[in-house]
């Protein structure tokens, strides 16, 4: 017995040291935390319980069956984050580069099955040198495995995947599957291939920052949704992040204790709108004044910056925040602001998270550029996952609400449950003067006509009341006093209850 | 009584405007405001019962057009009109124009406009009515031999200047007689390489000059008083930044013989109205006749605070035909009063102005001693058009230092965000010992801050103070955190030490922090605090009571860190759990990008011209690129010599702040 404790320390300890002591410090060097770290940082202290510590690989080829080092290169149990449950496994790229065999594929596969079983959260903490290459297709099928838990868990439960080193080919794709990716500047890198593979391939120059950097992916791919300047913050933002989501899509999202009065005017939002409708403002400004606390936590907040997404609470109760920008591109919409909106939309309906839509759109962005790319498919994404969501829908036209985007931006007419506008609000088919040059085409050599004819339609159409007596939109309101009716609304909103008719699933038009 | 005005209408916007409409309401007359096309929405036109467009944004358009302000009295009926300060206030043109429509101008009469107008008539008459003026001689001089017997006259030290002079270029300082022909000689042929013009005038060297200023107050009657002094010695580039009442320098004999003087010549001039006579002091109480301003007086409300007069109804009073009500004996000078200029500009880019949305604006409480004087609401404009003042804060007190503390926690409260402001450097100010202890010279800014201004180097004012106040922040949002739904259990904080805050100071301080039975319980680095507040997360203000003691801390959300304001200084703070803080000890310095290799737009602008291409070699002080903003063009030069890399902008388009425009070729 006493022999079997002391294997038991001595087994515990060696996993505890990962790769040992100089492959930690090499780790440090980097400026990265190790495996353990990690979840010091990203969970309440004690609340870790590891699972699994003992696991090994089975692979006897290469001289690896030589050495074999407790927990195999993952480490994989549940805490909680502010008291709340969540499964976590952290790769630890001090145990053979984090590289995933059959073995520590296994081990996340398990946890996954567990956090299916009681519905909580899974976060992954990716720093991996890719498959283990020892094991060959062993660790191809550890990876599908995987993969497979990924979509079976999609829309069940919340999966968030930080990205903290590499993680390059096969690999990228479980992340790829969860609902966000953080990525951390300059020490983590995602690309299906890697530099030396382009090079070969299409003869370009480029470094794994620039191929696959957490700058590339926050702003020009989008593959990533949080961009953080290091592993602390990081993971002191995904604890933020987690208190506005329900552990799993059966529960409403978590309530949370707020001071902010839910009747809490703001009357410099009556003077937010320029009286010039071709300057632009910033959207961020209205969202901070009518969210709890001024808080936003910006989803994407690098890419298409056209559109805003994000989490907030009102009163409390957290929902998803969509908003055109005004201050860029006009708030228009074009095939990136489009794809981002369309899956923050999805996860918030998949999660039971109320959405407020805040409008300001010129219409679709023109061009070949947009065609050529598919805007129409795209800009299809967007509008299909309003109508689909059957989650609380309140929208409030700030400004501009011109033609197709009107449409789709949570319009009453996609079960829009509350949709507002303020004063300033002008929906029409297209701007005064557009119209008039289409409507009027045979004064278009008369300036002084056409300017009349603008201004007639701009006194007809740019505002909300030709909405409003069709009953497009339910109410005109001061902008001061958005907060308060969006979170009455919340309140009535909180028991609706409608289903889609029946499906397999819908055919989104990816 | 006379019966005063039934309508007036204010010839100003901004705070002045509505300081002149808050004394208007409070005698029962109606107010006409008038407003550019950028002003249509300013709190001067909310306030005022009448409000009248005058024309576009330029002030040359709207403002400083006289037409345009008769058409707006005929349009109302306004029978006087009060100019406030700068705009036409002192122009002569303008109260000839009222008087002919037979309009109450509310200011002095013109001959008094026109003559102190006039810089060297008013030094003229000054000297003829028996004011000090400087000695010295206005008058070129004809050789050494003069100025060393001018010298003698006048009495060392003595300056001597180049007429053309500039930028201290042709200026020498005498100390002895003995210096004057080398420092004449000298000054002569420095003039003459410099200007090509090598005339040279002496005057006396006036040694840790002052600046300080009679208000006077006169009726139509003949009555003419001096309601004390200011001294507003606190100047950068000649616009003052800080006033006080009284001086911390005059003495009862001076300033009667300064009243007196003032009096003297508001005499001469026929003066009725406020106004205000300036004068230069010595370090000996000397004093000389600057200039008179013949309107009323930015910083009057220092004079108003020790003295319990309101200038503005004065002015009224006396431009209705009333006589003054009170005598020179009954003048009090009660307390101590100051006024910093609030303006919106940025102290850490050489006070470059800054314009834009005010999104959070909250003046401090207005109280017995404190007073905002304000022109602009949150969710306003700072418009790129018209100064960039934001408001005046004035406060008061029995001392000189109960006023200069309220003025600190005043500032501590003042929030604004949307635009840059001068409130760090304002705080600076007070907190500077010199200061404190008044001694000012007009030299003081040039002589405290010769390298310009930089916030981040501000001690840090009261480190345990912030220590309370974050750690009470991260206590009140992570309490709140674990009332979300679906607690597994509970996690127990640590009483001992809860955080452990990054930011304040070179190393990590450890607080403990527990809710007391009057409020948080705050150990800092083994210290124990009472710390008591109605702070809640959102808010910007933390109205703290420290052991007793009340102070005001802004506080930033920034992510999941703070953002603490303080005595003009923000610190940046991480409350982290022990654990988090050893491991953030790992965490690699992020340092910023160096961006020396770029030229970036130091404001939001035009790029009106770019004077280089890709490729050229460019020598220090090498014209680069001219902005223009605020209507100033702003010339950027090379700081070194180089090679440009890449163009990144073209002339025409609008330019953000920090906005790269365009690339150096790396240093070899």
């Amino acid at each position: 017995m006493q022999d079997i404790l002391e294997q038991l320390k001595a087994k515990r300890e060696a996993a505890l040291m990962g790769g040992g002591q100089r492959r930690i410090d090499a780790q440090h060097g980097k400026g990265k935390l190790t495996a353990r770290e990690r979840l010091d940082v990203l969970l309440d202290e004690d609340s870790f319980e590891e699972q699994d510590m003992f696991v090994e690989h089975n692979c006897h080829d290469f001289g690896m069956e030589q050495e074999h080092i407790p927990g195999d290169g993952v480490v994989t149990g549940r805490g909680t984050i502010n008291g709340r449950l969540v499964f976590v496994y952290s790769q630890d790229f001090t145990v053979y580069g984090g590289s995933l065999s059959e073995a520590h594929a296994g081990k996340i596969c398990k946890l996954m099955d567990q956090a299916m079983k009681v519905g909580a959260p899974v976060i992954g903490l990716n720093d991996s040198g890719g498959a283990r290459i020892q094991e060959g297709v062993a660790s191809l099928g550890g990876y599908a495995d995987v993969f497979q838990r990924n979509v079976m868990a999609s829309g069940v439960i919340p999966q968030i995947s930080v990205v903290m080193g590499p993680c390059a080919g096969g690999a990228v794709y479980s992340p790829a599957m969860t609902d966000f990716i953080a990525m951390v500047r300059d020490t983590s890198y995602m690309f299906v291939t890697g530099p030396e593979v382009v090079k070969t391939v299409t003869h370009e120059e480029v470094t794994q920052e620039e191929l696959g950097g957490a700058s590339t992916h926050s702003g020009t791919s989008g593959v990533a949704d949080m961009a953080y300047d290091d592993d602390v913050d990081a993971l002191r933002r995904i604890r933020e992040l987690m208190g506005f989501m329900p552990a799993n899509n059966r529960l409403k999202p978590p309530r949370r204790h707020t001071d902010d009065p839910a009747d809490r005017l703001e009357p410099a939002l009556d003077t937010i709108i320029p009286s010039n409708a071709n300057l632009p403002y910033d959207m961020h400004e209205v969202i901070n004044k009518i969210t709890d606390e001024g808080e936003f936590f910006e989803i994407q907040a690098e890419y298409a910056k056209n559109i805003l997404t994000g989490f907030a609470r009102m009163d409390g109760n957290p929902v998803g925040i969509v908003a055109n920008q005004p201050a860029v591109l006009a708030g228009c919409l074009d095939i990136n602001s489009s794809r981002k909106a369309a899956r923050f939309v999805r996860f918030c309906d998949a999660f039971n998270i109320p959405i407020v839509t805040l409008v300001d759109v010129p219409g679709f962005l023109p061009g070949t550029a947009q065609e050529y790319g598919g805007i129409i498919k795209h800009g299809a994404k967007l509008l299909y996952a309003y109508a689909e969501a059957t989650v609380p829908k309140i929208t409030v036209i700030t400004r501009k609400a011109y033609g197709g985007a009107y449409d789709v931006m949570a319009s009453k007419h996609l079960r829009g449950d509350i949709n507002y506008a303020w004063p300033s609000a002008e929906i029409a088919v297209m701007g005064p003067k557009g119209a008039v040059e289409i409507i009027f085409r045979q004064d278009k050599g008369d300036p002084e006509k056409i300017e009349q004819r603008t201004e007639e339609y701009r006194k007809k159409f740019a505002n909300p009341f030709v909405a409003g007596a069709k009953g497009f939109i339910d109410d005109i309101i001061q902008p001061q006093s958005t907060r308060r009716r969006i979170i009455r609304d919340l309140a009535m909103l909180a028991s609706k209850d409608i289903q889609n008719p029946w499906k397999k699933h819908g055919n989104i038009p990816l | 009584m006379t019966k005063l005005f039934d309508k007036i209408l204010i010839a100003n916007r901004g705070e002045i405007a509505c300081r002149i409409i808050r004394s208007c309401q409070q005698l029962g007359i109606a107010t006409v405001a008038v407003y550019s096309e950028a002003d249509a929405e300013a709190l001067h036109v909310q306030m005022a019962d009448e409000a009248v467009a005058i024309g576009p944004a330029a002030s040359s358009e709207s403002y400083l057009r006289i037409d345009k302000i008769l058409d707006a009295i005929k349009q109302t009926g306004a029978q006087a009109v009060h100019p406030g300060f700068g705009f036409l206030s002192e122009n002569a043109a303008f109260a000839d124009a009222l008087t002919e429509a037979g309009v109450a101008f509310i200011g002095p009469g013109n001959l008094a406009i026109a003559v102190m107008g006039d810089k060297i008539e008013s030094k003229k008459l000054a000297e003829k009515s028996g004011v000090n003026v400087i000695p010295g001689h206005t008058a070129a001089l004809a050789d050494a031999a003069e100025a060393l017997k001018v010298s003698t006259d006048v009495g060392c030290p003595v300056m001597l200047k180049a007429s053309a002079g500039g930028g201290g270029k042709g200026m020498r300082v005498a100390w002895t007689l003995d210096e004057v022909i080398d420092s004449f000689n000298s000054a002569q042929s420095e003039a003459r390489t410099a200007f090509g013009d090598d005339r040279v005038f002496v005057e006396k060297f006036i040694e840790r000059p002052r600046h300080i200023e009679i208000q006077i107050l006169a009726d139509s009657q003949g009555n003419t008083l001096y309601l004390q002094e200011r001294e507003c010695s606190i100047q950068r580039r000649h616009q003052k930044v800080i006033e006080e009442a009284p001086s911390p320098f005059i003495d009862e004999g001076t300033r009667k013989a300064m009243g007196e003087q003032a009096v003297l010549l508001a005499k001469a001039v026929d003066y009725k109205s406020a106004g205000t006579v300036e004068f230069i002091v010595d370090k000996e109480h000397n004093f000389y006749f600057l200039e008179m301003n013949t309107r009323l007086q930015v910083e009057h409300p220092v004079t108003e605070m020790i003295t319990g007069l309101d200038l503005v109804e004065q002015m009224i009073r006396v431009a209705a035909g009333e006589a003054l009500s009170f005598t020179q004996a009954d003048v009090a000078m009660d307390g101590w009063s100051m006024e910093c200029r609030v303006y919106a500009e940025d102290p850490d880019r050489n006070f470059m102005p800054s314009t834009g949305r005010l999104t959070r604006y909250e003046p401090p409480q207005e109280s017995e001693t404190v007073r905002v004087d304000t022109g602009v609401f949150e969710g306003g404009e700072i418009s790129m058009f018209y100064d960039p003042m934001i408001a005046k804060l004035v406060t008061h007190g029995k001392t000189r230092a109960e006023a200069a503390q309220a003025m600190q926690s005043a500032l501590d409260a003042y929030v604004i965000r949307g635009v840059q402001h001068n409130i760090p450097f304002l705080a600076a100010l007070m907190r500077h010992p010199s200061f404190q202890s008044g001694e000012l010279t007009t030299g003081f800014i040039d002589e405290h801050f010769p390298e310009g201004f930089d916030s981040d180097a501000e001690p840090i004012a009261n480190s345990e103070l912030l220590a309370c106040v974050v750690a009470s922040c991260q206590a009140i949002v992570d309490d709140n955190n674990l009332t979300l739904d679906g607690q597994l259990s509970t996690p127990a904080f640590p009483d001992l030490i809860r955080y452990q805050l990054v930011g304040l100071g070179e190393r990590n301080v450890p607080v403990g922090i527990s809710t007391g039975a009057t409020g948080w319980q705050v150990n800092v680095d083994g210290n124990n605090h009472t710390l008591e507040t109605d702070w809640r997360p959102g808010q910007l203000l933390f109205n703290a009571t420290l052991d007793g003691d009340k102070h005001a801390v802004q506080v930033d959300r920034d992510g999941m860190n703070w953002r603490l304001t303080h005595r003009g200084r923000i610190v940046g703070i991480k409350a982290l759990s022990p654990r988090t803080a050893e491991l953030q000890k790992l965490m690699p310095e992020k340092v910023a990008p160096d961006m020396s290799r770029y030229l970036l737009s130091p404001m939001p602008g035009l790029l009106m011209r770019l004077s280089v291409n890709d490729g050229d070699s460019v020598k220090t002080g090498q014209e680069l690129a001219v902005i223009e903003a605020m209507k100033m063009e702003n010339v950027l030069v090379a700081e070194r010599d180089a090679v440009v890399k890449i163009v990144c902008c073209e002339a025409g388009q609008s330019l953000e702040v920090d906005q790269i425009i365009l690339e150096f070729e790396e240093l070899s």
